[in-house]
């Protein structure tokens, strides 16, 4: 049943012009981020009417851009290896092996899952507090190092891998760890992939946490960074709208080469945020 | 490696002592984790809320229900409460509508479809953080579009500075942020549904809109529900966009439930009265799913 030519048209404007109004944000930010001071007031042009590229890096020079992209990336790296490993671990014991009280704790997991950050982020912050862990990558990454929703994920993975081929590998003398090493890891790279994109992005882009245990622009990252930017130069929209299109960059790009797999892990599970 | 025994063993004869000590050595890692700093705090915070404790006194003063008694006597919590109730709302209508309305554009085959959907799915990869920032400078009494409105002859408000219409700015900011998820979801959806009947109604003389209106949306309702719990919980979640956009303002405006327990009890110390604040949203956020389980339940039985 192929539409009309009409219906494809009429399809294609109205997906335009809806498109138009989501990329309007991301050109303007662009626009603005090379624009001069005096434009920033007066132009109203959605392409770029001059190039003042020097704006990044001003703005690299009013804050520590750097150090707060270092800070991000130490604990993107921390908390996606530290998903990638915990929550791996974990989803295979909950898929295959067989131990007491087994689907009563992944129950627990389940019911963690619906509670909302903000009941236990006042504990879990004194918790940090009394392990002399504000201001340090630990308070960062630790607290993060696993999540339920890979362990949901990764387990969903884990258990659609046919049992004879782990039963095969076991009848030719593999261990239980080593058929989970040589066999199972090796099949679901897929589903690593998906894991990864996910948490790189929400550490990349968290906010609430590194707000609350971070005071000092060392261990700062991007997003904190960014908003304090805000705080402090309001009105030099040019340079803030170059810091925000910095640190926006990475999440975009990662965005752009593993689009299938993130979109893919989003219609298999039915799960965001 | 050590040989392990050709049969394959079952349940019966009690636990396989290699899978129990697998089995711990594997979990420990991430209970461990998972344990101290979200298990655990989920049973403190429910004492901390029935304290009076400031963050740094040594002893938690036990305080029963009051910080509860209080909360349902101070006009701030029952202001943000408001204010949470009417975004969420507006989040839901307009997640619902945007998310179905470019899903159906989206979901038979079409050249570009896949730029589309990444285009669309831009705001969800980008950090609240930037975005807040951007549509701030956008919504800027002299910014873009009050420009844009001028030029069609509309005098453009001082978005921010005025409580309903930073409310409905926040709403947008949150509805454009998600789009690109609930189009996904709902393409998901749409793409599992039966081709069959489809062909039918229309041999039969349905129109499109008659087709949507008793075969889509009917079929849908499933995913609509799941749609309308993950926007409900958003918005009752909210606070990284708020705090960058308006900080809660203009004069309590947009503060919402996340905003107004991150200044009791960051700004102002009072750990446990914002602990209390968290468990009326964690309350709330468990009606709701509730909620969704008896109706998805219903929506299953229609299948």
């Amino acid at each position: 049943m192929r539409q009309s030519l009409s219906v494809r048209l009429g399809r294609h404007a109205i997906l335009l012009i809806g498109s138009l109004a989501v990329v309007l944000p991301f050109l303007w930010m662009f626009t603005t981020s090379l624009q001069s001071r005096a434009e920033t007031y007066t132009n109203t042009s959605i392409l770029p009417t001059s190039w003042h590229w020097e704006n990044y890096a001003h703005a690299w020079e009013a804050a520590p851009f750097g150090q707060y992209y270092i800070s991000s990336v130490i604990m993107a790296v921390g908390i996606v290896s530290g998903h990638l490993v915990l929550d791996a671990l974990s989803a295979y014991a909950f898929a295959r092996l067989n131990f007491p009280g087994r689907n009563a704790i992944f129950m627990v997991l389940l019911a963690a899952l619906m509670v909302p950050t903000f009941v236990t982020i006042i504990p879990a912050y004194t918790i940090v507090a009394d392990l002399g862990w504000i201001d340090s990558y630990a308070g960062l990454i630790v607290p993060r190092l696993a999540d339920v929703f890979g362990i949901i994920l990764l387990r969903q993975y884990f258990m659609s891998i046919p049992q004879e081929i782990e039963d095969a590998a076991r009848i030719d003398g593999c261990s239980r760890i080593g058929t989970f090493f040589r066999i199972i890891v090796p099949l679901s790279m897929p589903a690593f992939a998906t894991l990864a994109i996910f948490s790189f992005l929400f550490a990349w882009n968290d906010f609430l946490w590194p707000l609350l245990v971070t005071n000092t622009d060392e261990v700062r990252t991007i997003q904190i960074g960014l908003s304090s930017f805000v705080g402090r130069y309001g009105t030099s929209w040019n340079y803030l709208m170059a810091g925000t299109l910095t640190a926006t960059v990475p999440s975009i790009i990662v965005f752009l080469f593993f689009q299938r797999a993130l979109v893919r892990g989003i219609a298999t599970t039915g799960l965001k945020d | 490696m050590t040989a392990t025994p050709v049969v394959i063993r079952r349940r019966s004869r009690r636990w396989d002592r290699e899978q129990l000590v697998t089995a711990a050595l594997f979990l420990a890692p991430a209970l461990i984790v998972l344990g101290v700093f979200v298990l655990y705090p989920i049973v403190n915070a429910a004492h901390l809320s029935l304290t009076s404790w400031d963050g740094f006194a040594p002893v938690k003063e036990f305080i029963g229900f009051d910080n509860y008694v209080r909360l349902a006597q101070d006009p701030e919590f029952w202001n943000s409460i408001l204010v949470t109730v009417v975004y969420a709302a507006g989040v839901c209508l307009l997640s619902v509508a945007s998310g179905l309305a470019v899903a159906l554009l989206l979901d038979a085959p079409l050249r570009g479809r896949g730029v589309y959907r990444g285009i669309y799915f831009l705001p969800a990869v980008t950090s609240s953080v930037a975005a807040a920032i951007v549509w701030k400078y956008m919504l800027d009494p002299a910014g873009f579009v009050n420009s844009v409105l001028a030029q069609v002859g509309i005098t453009g408000p001082d978005w921010l500075q005025d409580r309903w219409f930073a409310l409905a700015a926040l709403t947008m900011l949150t509805v454009w942020k998600n789009i690109g998820l609930n189009a996904v979801l709902y393409l998901t959806a749409l793409q599992a549904l039966p081709q069959g009947i489809y062909e039918a109604a229309q041999l039969d003389g349905a129109s499109l809109w008659q087709r949507l209106r008793h075969l889509t949306f009917p079929l849908l309702a499933p995913m609509t529900f799941f749609v309308v719990v993950q926007a409900l919980i958003t918005s009752f979640q909210a606070f990284d966009l708020v705090y960058v956009l308006t900080g809660g303002g203009p004069r309590g405006g947009t503060d919402v439930l996340g905003m107004f327990m991150y200044r009791t009890a960051f700004r102002l110390g009072e750990f446990g009265y914002g602990t209390a604040i968290a468990f009326v949203t964690l309350l709330l956020v468990l009606g709701v799913t509730l909620v969704q389980w008896k109706a998805s339940g219903s929506g299953k039985a229609d299948r």
